[in-house]
């Protein structure tokens, strides 16, 4: 449970900071190999990725995973599918934090706020209309256990015109979440910007 | 990277050289290459440390059977076997099935999502599986059946029987990376397999 006074008891599209229960590696004593397992320099500000950076290589080659599966435009599901698929594992495993940060990217890259917000108060039921519907449909039945994904999820994404690089990468959105939502989780909390 | 190491995925899945998921995942390099990287990295690392390989097989093969995904709980407890012998494998078969449940569960923060909290899954291992498992391990499967199936019941606290069973902080990150990494896999594997099959 958060320790700290301004832990959200909420999910939102606000900017959150994240506190972490694992001491980081402090900024000037990161070695040559974990600032390069950073990948963006600039991350060596985050106590998230400090902290990752204990297990450079693990941090380095989840980095350039996360990577591809969100940011190649090379066709498949547009980015804001993928954030969605993000967005909703992240609202049914109950990370908050992760949440919060691809609900803002979902809401950004479809322009549908009201819709992102309905799913982030009302959960992964939420009718956010057919496409989105069956996105968040096989996100949700990859991410249980035991997982319930099936034919009539493929058939449903089919349905709503995706092709099968767009459902890899829906599936790849939502199994990436999966690991990021238990990092996130387990090692830190939440807490609104003072 | 030698060239002729199995992708794990492309190997769970049944994905052929020439087919159409090798085409789709081939969209996506990066991810294939470093999904693989990430096993390699956190399964069989050139550095294990204080985290051994047969340690690293032991805690997959626990949250691999726990996923109930036969091709990928396989693969893992063979692997298990490998590295770290035939009775431990058959142990954490055991405490697979002693402490199988559903996710995910658990409580959010007091306050509004109070009715979303359901009751986090028990974890009990039988004395004698424990005793084989050493505190090490055991404490290591307790903190990945958490992880695996109730994860925001997230606390401090729960990093106390991981210090006091000789893990660090070192140490700590790489078995959670491990056991979220899985997270990640099991699904991709479970996901393209049912694509595979739909044709």
């Amino acid at each position: 449970m958060a320790t700290n006074p301004n832990a959200p008891v909420a999910f939102t599209r606000d900017q959150l900071d994240w506190l972490p229960w694992v001491e980081p590696v402090a900024e000037e004593a990161l070695t040559p190999r974990q600032v390069e397992a950073l990948v963006d320099a600039a991350r060596a500000k985050s106590p998230y990725f400090r902290l990752l950076a204990r297990d450079p290589d693990a941090l380095e080659h989840r980095t350039r995973t996360d990577k591809d599966i969100f940011y190649n435009t090379d066709a498949g599901a547009p980015r804001a599918d993928r954030e969605l698929a993000a967005a909703a594992v992240s609202r049914f495993n109950g990370c908050i934090y992760c949440a919060s940060v691809h609900a803002r990217f979902a809401a950004t890259y479809a322009k549908r706020e009201a819709d992102v917000d309905r799913l982030l108060v009302e959960g992964v039921g939420a009718d956010l209309g057919e496409h989105w519907n069956a996105v968040v449909a096989a996100a949700v039945a990859l991410t249980s256990i035991p997982m319930t994904f099936g034919p009539e999820h493929v058939a449903r994404l089919r349905a709503v015109g995706m092709d099968d690089l767009a459902i890899a990468d829906v599936i790849q959105s939502a199994a990436f979440f999966n690991w990021a939502n238990r990092l996130m989780l387990s090692l830190g909390e939440p807490a609104a910007k003072g | 990277m030698t060239t002729s190491e199995t992708d794990v995925i492309d190997a769970l899945v049944g994905i052929a050289p020439g087919s159409p998921l090798d085409a789709v995942r081939a969209r996506r390099p990066a991810a294939r290459t470093h999904a693989q990287a990430s096993y390699r990295a956190l399964l069989t690392p050139a550095e294990p440390g204080d985290f051994t390989i047969a340690e690293r097989f032991a805690v997959a093969a626990y949250v691999a059977g726990l996923h109930r995904e036969a091709a990928t709980a396989a693969h893992y407890a063979a692997g298990l076997a490998v590295h770290g012998g035939a009775a431990l494998a058959a142990t954490v078969e055991q405490a697979v099935a002693e402490t199988r449940a559903e996710g995910p569960k658990g409580r959010y923060p007091a306050g509004p999502l109070s009715v979303e909290d359901t009751e986090p899954p028990a974890f009990a291992l039988s004395t004698p599986v424990a005793a084989a498992l050493g505190p090490k391990l055991a404490a290591a499967l307790a903190h990945a059946h958490y992880l695996v199936f109730h994860p925001r019941d997230a606390a401090p606290e729960r990093f106390q029987p991981l210090y006091a069973a000789g893990w660090t902080a070192d140490t700590i990150v790489s078995l959670s990376q491990l056991v979220s990494f899985l997270a990640f896999q099991i699904r991709v594997v479970a996901g393209l397999a049912v694509l595979r099959a739909a044709g």
